[in-house]
């Protein structure tokens, strides 16, 4: 066998196990740079122990397997579903396996992250190639104690089983195991061999979290911790002027009033594409002995603010938006053909503004998080998705090393998005340096909604031509806030299936802070897209799904690498989408939307199922086609797809933050409506089955749902719906009365 | 009425008085409590919510912070087995009732309700559970034998951001079978 010696250079280095003073083995592996073999680490590996893995199985002499997690777990299941697929290639059975959280170890890893859908498909091939590795180094221990060749041992549920029928568990020979060279080349399990790969498991923590254990953020306590709250700007764009705590100081329990701000913008100015994120005006910090007496006295802190940068508003935000959707200001981010010369040539055109608002993030558990900064360390603990990149900024906002970063991860009360950017992380850093003792920073939920890091607004136009019926031109523009669409966008459907083809972007730079939620830019322009292929079809007199199918024929990747989504892949999602929802077969008083997408790697499509009542049009069911590749946990996957789509409809049907004079007009849930059990509509989900590596699905159902419920009202009333949410035109969901009769 | 320890003179029954109370700084009433069966002693101003006695002073962290309004459900506790919002509530309020919480539900997670949420497993992030289980079984106490309809009335105010909503409905609707 030839030997590449990069290829084992890499592999060494990202694998490596060490004995265990205690006895037993521990074997880990470097999840981010097994991604990337090339990018060999300058690391001394005979220094490396366990802590120098970010994912690790450490097996005991009685053979007992603990499994480490290597990713944040936010609700997407990642802390069951990467274990499990350690234990498949382990071969050990999954109920003797324990799952721990690993820690983030910022000296050795880049990139520990919870975000983009990403970590079941980055990790697919270097958790099986760890599990794998584990085991085969097993089985040469067992081999070598029997004297017979390994190749003759067989595994299952952690024995080890020789040709002569003897055996061995893991624990027997896991001290001998640690001792052996690393075995390079594998075998990795077939698929229709797998054990627990497929199979349904729980979440690891649902015992913990059925009986209220400690698991979260708000949950972190330890001795001598002091709780903080935070005096924030009234409204974006003010700065603080002056305060007077007097009243707030003689308030039982309170312990400190300070003022930070300075720290933060250190790391602004350092670095200035963080400004839309993060607000850089000083805040004032009560700190108390407990959370209530923290946020009482908050409250009693007479603070002057004054205007810094203009009171926005979200009236403003919709005319400059429509400005730049009719201005010149873009930057093209794909183009193909020539859109000009194929509109000037088309027998028709259409041409639609779709218009959707802010959304808070609004995470059930308000933003929180622990520090402790001594001279001796940087202690954070808390609900964080990018933990790496907060413990790199924390180290550059004390001038400290990296490795005087200490940081736990604690399960997140939900993420989507909003705990990538973590100020709060560095609020509470900023709060212990000053008062020198470890201390937890908590939103109230006022804080959590009015000082966001949003969901921006946003209007997309879109234009087709159509000659000799056939679609010829197709021309999307996007006006946001802030930020623009990320580049692999334009080259989603229906790139390659139109000749001529442009994708161009335009933005508004607010005061207001604005960031990824849930499925960035998709979350969106998936609707606005899907119910422009039906308006599309219905003006061209076309078959719906036909039109769909008929573009993802013209499609070829091979030739066209910028090209992200399979035509073929998403063919069939359609296919089993039209039979499984009975498309076109319903009984007429269930009116029918459809909604073919791919975004995040995964490919789905949607069926809403709506009925009229009370002549309202009201969301019955979904029907949910996906195809993930490899499903690694069927009961968690349906739970992120049920949940996606639902959260889905529910912001398309009643999310909106508005402005005005620089404040949302909506601080709590009394003001703001969030989907609730009556109106969650039932999910059918169905799996395209394959063998193809799996992709996440934290993310990929929630974009089609909103389309999927918009064509379905369409049906049922008349009314094409351009805004979201869609309570926003209720004169628009409601059914003629001589449909009721009817 | 105040159920509590007469540890300061000061502290008196009338709501008027109560008002004074809050202007004397070093005013700290101690309650006595009844938390999962058993007696707590407390040192809070008067105005704490029990969300949060329970969960700084008592360590009972399985009770939720979501909204601190009473809109969200996360921190729903029972007082005398009727699910209430803890956020929305003082210790003068329970009136010498006594607490249950998701700590107290069940000795060691058996309850009906905590079974059929493992047997569904219901949560996604987990945050609003333990809300969402003392609701529900609060609810299945009064409506042994619900209609699903029934149960999405009696849930309807708990939000799930992660919209767990039909695993929570059948959980609650397994649940009822197996009380019977």
């Amino acid at each position: 066998m030839s030997t590449n010696t990069a290829l084992t250079f890499s592999r060494r280095a990202f694998m490596r196990t060490s004995s265990l003073a205690g006895g037993g083995m521990l074997i880990g592996f470097n999840l981010f740079q097994a991604c990337k073999p090339k990018a060999a680490p300058p690391i001394d590996l005979s220094q490396l122990n366990y802590n120098d893995f970010n994912a690790f199985i450490k097996i005991a002499d009685n053979g007992a397997v603990t499994i480490f997690s290597p990713n944040p777990e936010i609700g997407q299941g990642v802390k069951t579903s990467m274990p499990m697929i350690i234990a498949e290639e382990l071969d050990v059975a999954w109920k003797d396996v324990y799952v721990e959280q690993g820690i983030l170890d910022t000296e050795n890893y880049t990139r520990q992250v919870a975000g983009g859908s990403q970590s079941i498909r980055h990790g697919w091939d270097a958790l099986r190639q760890t599990g794998a590795t584990a085991k085969q180094m097993l089985i040469n221990a067992a081999a070598a104690r029997w004297g017979v060749d390994a190749s003759e041992c067989t595994v299952s549920d952690g024995i080890i089983t020789n040709a002569a029928g003897e055996t061995l568990g893991f624990g027997d020979v896991v001290k001998d195991a640690s001792m052996l060279e690393v075995p390079e080349d594998v075998a990795l399990k077939e698929p229709k061999d797998y054990k627990i790969i497929g199979k349904d498991a729980p979440n690891v923590d649902i015992h913990k979290i059925a009986t209220g254990k400690p698991l979260f953020g708000l949950d972190y306590k330890v001795d001598g911790m002091v709780y903080a709250a935070v005096v924030r700007p009234p409204a974006f764009g003010h700065k603080l002027v002056s305060y007077d705590d007097t009243a707030a100081k003689a308030m039982p329990g309170v312990l400190n009033v300070i003022k930070i701000g300075e720290k933060v913008r250190g790391l602004l100015a350092e670095d200035p594409s963080f400004s839309s994120k993060i607000s850089s005006s000083d805040k004032v910090v009560v700190v108390a002995e407990s959370t209530w007496q923290a946020m009482k006295a908050k409250e009693a802190i007479k603070a002057e603010w004054e205007e810094d940068t203009s009171m926005e508003s979200t009236e403003e935000h919709d005319k400059i938006l429509t400005d730049l959707l009719d201005g010149s200001t873009f930057k093209t981010e794909r183009s193909d053909g020539n859109i000009k010369k194929a509109f000037a040539e088309a027998d028709e055109i259409l041409e639609r503004t779709y218009e959707s608002p802010f959304l808070p993030h609004n995470c059930m558990e308000p933003m929180n998080f622990f520090a402790n900064v001594t001279e001796e360390r940087v202690h954070l603990a808390g609900p964080i998705q990018t933990p790496a990149w907060k413990a790199g900024l924390v180290a550059k906002m004390f001038g400290r090393e990296e490795s005087d970063i200490y940081l736990e991860m604690t399960r997140m009360g939900g993420g989507f998005g909003r705990r990538l950017y973590g100020d709060f992380v560095l609020e509470a850093a900023e709060i212990s340096s000053v008062i020198k003792k470890p201390v937890k920073v908590v939103y109230s939920r006022e804080d959590d909604m009015e000082d966001g890091i949003y969901r921006m607004a946003i209007k997309y136009r879109i234009k087709a031509g159509v000659k000799d019926g056939k679609i010829t031109a197709y021309h999307l523009k996007e006006a946001a806030i802030n930020d623009n669409m990320y580049g692999l966008i334009p080259n989603f459907f229906p790139a390659g299936a139109i000749e001529n083809y442009q994708v161009d972007t335009a933005n508004y730079r607010s005061n207001i802070t604005t960031g990824a939620w849930r499925a960035p830019y998709t979350n969106f322009l998936a609707y606005a897209e899907q119910s422009f292929f039906d308006e599309l079809a219905e003006l061209m007199e076309v078959d719906k799904i036909q039109m769909r199918l008929d573009l993802l024929d013209k499609v070829k990747p091979e030739e066209d690498e910028r090209i992200q989504y399979s035509p073929d892949r998403m063919k069939e999602v359609i296919k089993v989408a039209v039979e499984k929802s009975g498309w076109g077969t319903k009984p007429k008083n269930i009116h029918q939307g459809f909604v073919s997408y791919y975004c995040h790697n995964t490919h789905v499509a949607e069926v809403a199922d709506v009925e009229v009542e009370n002549g309202e049009p009201v969301v019955k069911k979904i029907t949910c086609v996906v195809d993930c590749g490899i499903v690694v946990n069927p009961m968690g996957a349906l739970n992120q797809i049920e949940g996606g789509v639902i959260d889905g409809v529910g912001h398309s049907m009643y999310g909106e933050l508005q402005f005005e004079n620089g404040r949302p007009t909506a601080s709590n849930f009394d003001k703001y409506r969030m989907i609730r059990m009556k109106e969650a509509p039932l999910v059918e989900t169905h799996f395209v089955k394959n063998e193809f590596s799996p992709t996440g699905l934290g993310e990929p159902t929630l974009p089609p749902a909103g389309g999927a419920v918009a064509n379905a009202f369409k049906a049922a009333t008349g009314n094409r719906l351009y805004k979201q949410p869609f309570t926003k035109t209720p004169e628009l969901l409601k059914v003629p009365s001589k449909e009721i009769i009817g | 009425m105040l159920k509590k320890n007469q540890s300061n003179q000061i502290l008196v029954t009338s709501t008027r008085n109560l008002i004074e109370i809050q202007s004397i700084q070093e005013t700290m009433p101690t309650y006595q409590i009844k938390v999962n069966g058993e007696s707590k002693t407390v040192d809070v101003s008067e105005d704490t919510p029990v969300l949060w006695v329970l969960r700084d002073h008592l360590d009972l962290v399985g009770t939720k912070y979501g909204c601190g309004i009473g809109q969200c459900g996360a921190c729903t506790i029972h007082v005398d087995g009727t699910a209430m919002r803890s956020c929305s509530m003082t210790l003068a309020q329970l009136d010498g009732k006594a607490i249950t919480t998701i700590e107290g539900l069940s000795e060691d997670g058996t309850h009906p309700i905590q079974e059929a949420w493992k047997e569904v497993d219901v949560p996604q992030c987990g945050y609003c559970q333990a809300g969402q289980i003392m609701t529900a079984s609060a609810f299945l106490e009064s409506n042994p034998n619900p209609s699903e309809d029934d149960v999405k009335n009696a849930m309807h105010g708990n939000i799930c951001r992660c919209a767990s909503y039909s695993r929570i409905r059948k959980a609650v609707m397994i649940a009822a079978e197996n009380m019977d």
